[in-house]
């Protein structure tokens, strides 16, 4: 699927930009009366100077690319929107999340192609740092609302990612075709399943759509949803939503292993964006039949909110919390010895021989090598939504995982994490999603065209 | 006050001699002489001359020193070598161990936290976990600081132990009987008895909660909640009759057949015999107790307090009191350990256990207890925020008697 394999997806930026081709028939920044710009403040060497094109993506020259191009440049303030895949999947993880998902209110079709578009347009324009709409937010008629909100007006782009899912509810609503869709839902996009322990609150699981926004400036992410979900309005309504505050997964080998609220090293054996083979076989949906032949190349987002009954973990002593994980939290090396990238030894014996690694440790329930080779690309973040009415906080882990296949990737994994995983007695899942990621739209395209030809 | 972790000004998994160093450095004046002397004894990798490093390999054991001042005293470990280690500090006669860290895998590091008494001492590493291991002399001298005795009174401890034993084998004895009540009154129809039944003959399950559920494949069948359950997993033990005896929060709820109690009431009074044999031989540990009784806390935190263990009979706060007699009961019987080595944890411990039981006595209703329906949000919180205030130090339990 990759013409380069060697090439980070995400950064492979095509000689077009999508910016450059809105630059031409909108109002730019610039003519703005605020006199505020905010690609303006990149910061970076070549916003500006060198023109619109050269200002996205600054750390990525056309000279960077042909001489290195496997290695994702420090300093880059922005992602592409337009390619073969979405960005926000192998995108190095950001430091913020504002997730997000929708209802359709409108059972036109037409409807639902053009908030695509205009989701498409305005996450085109977002993503480089730009306004939502194409006069901004201190232009356009005087006595009209502008375009944009204006809360992220002098922020840089800030990596800023938005990444567009279908639910299982758009093919089908209480055996409704709505939009003529049903015929092309995938056998494998159905509501997840019940999982045991699993206390799942309505208002927080599902949705017709759904929307992922990194960045790492979380202003920048909220600004992005609240400027979707306000040209959503009339076809499709915000259904529920999370934030989280700090990354626990690193989808680069460039990034450090963040920790999750459990203090633990969190998605260290994750699939990262220089694997490209790995991604084919476990993140990117393939060529098959022709019903869902529009995800090639999409994957499919598994969403979870999971709470950690972080006050009773934290009584818990360290012997007991790395029992649990099965690593060091020091480190994050396994128990049967290394350092945090060494594979765990789950044979190795300690004293009374019992294995090192016990046998509900997290780590041996998911590890491939005990679910059949089975890998996913996770994408979480921690996330403390205020406290919960008992003196303690309202906080966990909100799990993004992409695959190519739910089920094959993530159900059997995920049932016996919950029928016999120590760390499931600390954890309670309380909102699910399942979303189908079409792939990248091309520059003039939308996100999900296939779908609708 | 020497390199306590806290005080680390650099957030790192490791300790560095630098942090130890800065915390001397922003001391206030009265304390300046402590840090002096500290510095002039230094001996240690940190310039703390209680905190020794151990480089142990599959044929060395390098201690950082061979002496360090009497009080708490912190080796940390780490494994050079290729094979999961142990290490001790043994009394002089070499037999007596005063404390121990195993099952350290290559390339991993484990701090021992002890109390040591001025003596002569021998540290070992034991790669492969076999053999006498590799000794050294360790010489622990009179720093003049009052000392908590050196490890726990044997003799105190198998009491607890045995108190302890017998406490849960008298619990599963009642349990037995009381079940076979509840059963035989469920079967035959009786549900006003069987209901008056079911959180009475639970109590006994819960005191007991944390040794029942470590019999793996024993309670999933007797104490599986309805959400608990995973596809096509048939729903058998307490929770299934308590919602044939409470239906009315289940939606369009067909009642059990004669023919099915029979056969669930069957299942849990075989299921209560075969816990009943397998506790008859179990004896106990001191952490084992301790943590049992942390664990009990836990239970009441993660499933009474929030009402979701009884969903259908909403009888949570019985086994809320179930919960908190049983970890009394384990506190209590460690408690003369206890009072020799943290004579404050004691009473922290025993303060939280009064609190507690002064906030569930206001909610007793005959013999019993009022149904958690009728428990106003602001009551929920003050039993949660009571369950957290002892459940702190009562974590802290483990770590002072073993």
């Amino acid at each position: 699927m990759h013409p380069d394999p060697s090439s980070a997806p995400d950064l492979a930026v095509p000689d077009h930009d999508a910016a450059t081709v809105l630059e031409a028939s909108a109002p730019t920044r610039q003519a703005s009366q605020s006199g505020v710009s905010r690609r303006g403040l990149l910061g970076v060497a070549g916003a500006g100077a060198v023109g619109v094109g050269a200002g996205l993506a600054s750390g990525l020259g056309i000279g960077t690319r042909e001489s290195s191009a496997a290695q994702p440049a420090a300093d880059v303030q922005s992602y592409p929107f337009y390619g073969e895949h979405q960005a926000g999947i192998v995108t190095p993880a950001q430091d913020r999340l504002h997730f997000a998902a929708f209802d359709m209110v409108s059972e036109d079709r037409a409807d639902l192609i053009s908030l695509l578009q205009d989701w498409t347009a305005a996450a085109a324009r977002m993503t480089q740092g730009r306004d939502a709409g194409p006069f901004g937010a201190t232009s356009g008629p005087y006595d009209a609302p502008p375009d944009d909100t204006g809360e992220a007006l002098g922020l840089p782009p800030s990596k800023l990612t938005i990444t567009f899912g279908l639910g299982p509810s758009l093919f089908r609503l209480a055996g409704q075709d709505r939009y003529g869709i049903a015929e092309r839902q995938p056998a494998a996009l159905r509501r997840l399943p019940h999982f045991p322990g699993d206390n799942l609150d309505a208002d927080r699981s599902d949705g017709d759509l759904c929307i992922q926004a990194c960045s790492d400036d979380p202003q920048v992410a909220v600004h992005a949803v609240r400027n979707l979900a306000r040209i959503a309005f009339g076809r499709a309504a915000l259904r529920w939503s999370q934030l989280g505050f700090g990354r626990t997964s690193s989808t680069s080998t460039t990034q450090a292993t963040a920790r999750n609220l459990f203090g633990f090293k969190d998605g260290t054996m994750n699939l990262k964006a220089e694997e490209p083979s790995l991604l084919e076989q476990h993140v990117w949906v393939p060529a098959g039949n022709a019903r869902e032949s529009w995800l090639t190349g999409g994957s499919y987002l598994v969403a979870r909110r999971i709470n950690m009954t972080i006050e009773t973990w934290d009584r818990q002593p360290l012997r007991e919390q790395e029992r649990v994980i099965g690593r060091s939290k020091a480190e994050g090396a396994p128990l049967s010895g290394g350092g945090e990238f060494s594979q765990p030894d789950f044979h190795l014996t300690g004293s009374g021989e019992q294995p090192l690694i016990a046998s509900n440790a997290h780590v041996r329930l998911t590890h491939p090598d005990n679910n059949g080779g089975a890998q996913m690309l996770r994408r979480g973040y921690n996330f403390v939504d205020g406290s919960n009415g008992l003196g303690r906080m309202d906080a966990g882990l909100f799990f993004l995982a992409y695959v190519k296949d739910p089920r094959t990737h993530y159900i059997p994994v995920q049932t016996k994490i919950a029928r016999g995983d120590g760390l499931s007695e600390y954890l309670q899942h309380t909102g699910s999603g399942l979303f189908a990621v079409p792939p990248g739209a091309a520059s003039g395209g939308y996100v999900g065209q296939a779908l609708f030809a | 006050m020497t390199g306590h972790h806290a005080d680390r000004t650099v957030r790192s998994p490791r300790r560095t001699g630098l942090a130890l160093l800065s915390v001397c450095a922003v001391l206030s004046v009265p304390l300046l002489s402590a840090c002096t002397e500290n510095v002039q004894a230094s001996s240690g990798p940190d310039g703390n001359p209680r905190a020794m490093s151990v480089q142990a390999t599959d044929a060395g054991c390098t201690v950082s020193t061979d002496t360090a001042p009497s009080g708490n005293l912190t080796f940390s470990v780490t494994n050079g070598g290729s094979k999961v280690t142990e290490f001790y500090l043994l009394a002089s006669d070499g037999l007596r161990i005063l404390g121990e860290v195993e099952n350290i895998g290559p390339g991993l590091s484990r701090d021992l936290v002890l109390t040591a008494p001025p003596g002569s001492y021998f540290t070992a590493c034991k790669p492969g976990m076999v053999g006498d291991g590799i000794r050294s002399a360790f010489a622990v001298s009179d720093s003049g600081e009052a000392l908590t005795p050196a490890g726990t009174d044997s003799q105190l401890v198998e009491t607890a132990n045995k108190n302890y034993a017998a406490y849960v084998k008298d619990q599963t004895e009642q349990l037995v009987s009381k079940t076979d009540a509840f059963t035989a009154a469920y079967v035959a129809g009786d549900v006003a008895k069987a209901r008056a039944l079911y959180p009475e003959t639970r109590v006994h399950w819960e005191r007991i909660e944390t040794v029942a559920e470590s019999f793996g494949d024993l309670d999933p069948k007797m104490d599986l909640r309805e959400a608990d359950l995973e596809p096509g997993q048939k729903w058998t033990g307490w929770h299934r009759i308590e919602k044939d005896l409470w239906p009315a929060r289940a939606k369009g709820y067909t009642a059990l057949t004669k023919a099915e109690r029979k056969t669930y009431a069957a299942d849990l009074v075989k299921n209560t015999a075969t816990l009943e044999s397998k506790v008859r031989t179990l004896t106990f540990t001191a952490d084992q107790i301790a943590n049992g009784s942390r664990g009990l806390l836990d239970e009441v935190a993660t499933g009474k307090v929030t009402g979701e263990e009884e969903y259908w009979s909403r009888t949570d706060l019985w086994d809320f009191q179930a919960n908190v007699d049983g970890a009394r009961v384990g506190f209590e019987g460690l408690r003369p350990v206890l009072k020799q080595q943290d004579a404050s944890l004691d009473t922290e411990i025993d303060e939280g256990f009064t609190s507690l039981q002064k906030l569930l006595d206001q909610h007793r209703s005959g013999d019993g207890f009022v149904s958690y329906d009728k428990l106003t949000k602001a009551e929920v919180k003050s039993l949660s925020d009571a369950v957290n205030a002892l459940a702190e130090p009562l974590s802290r339990l483990t770590a002072a008697v073993v």
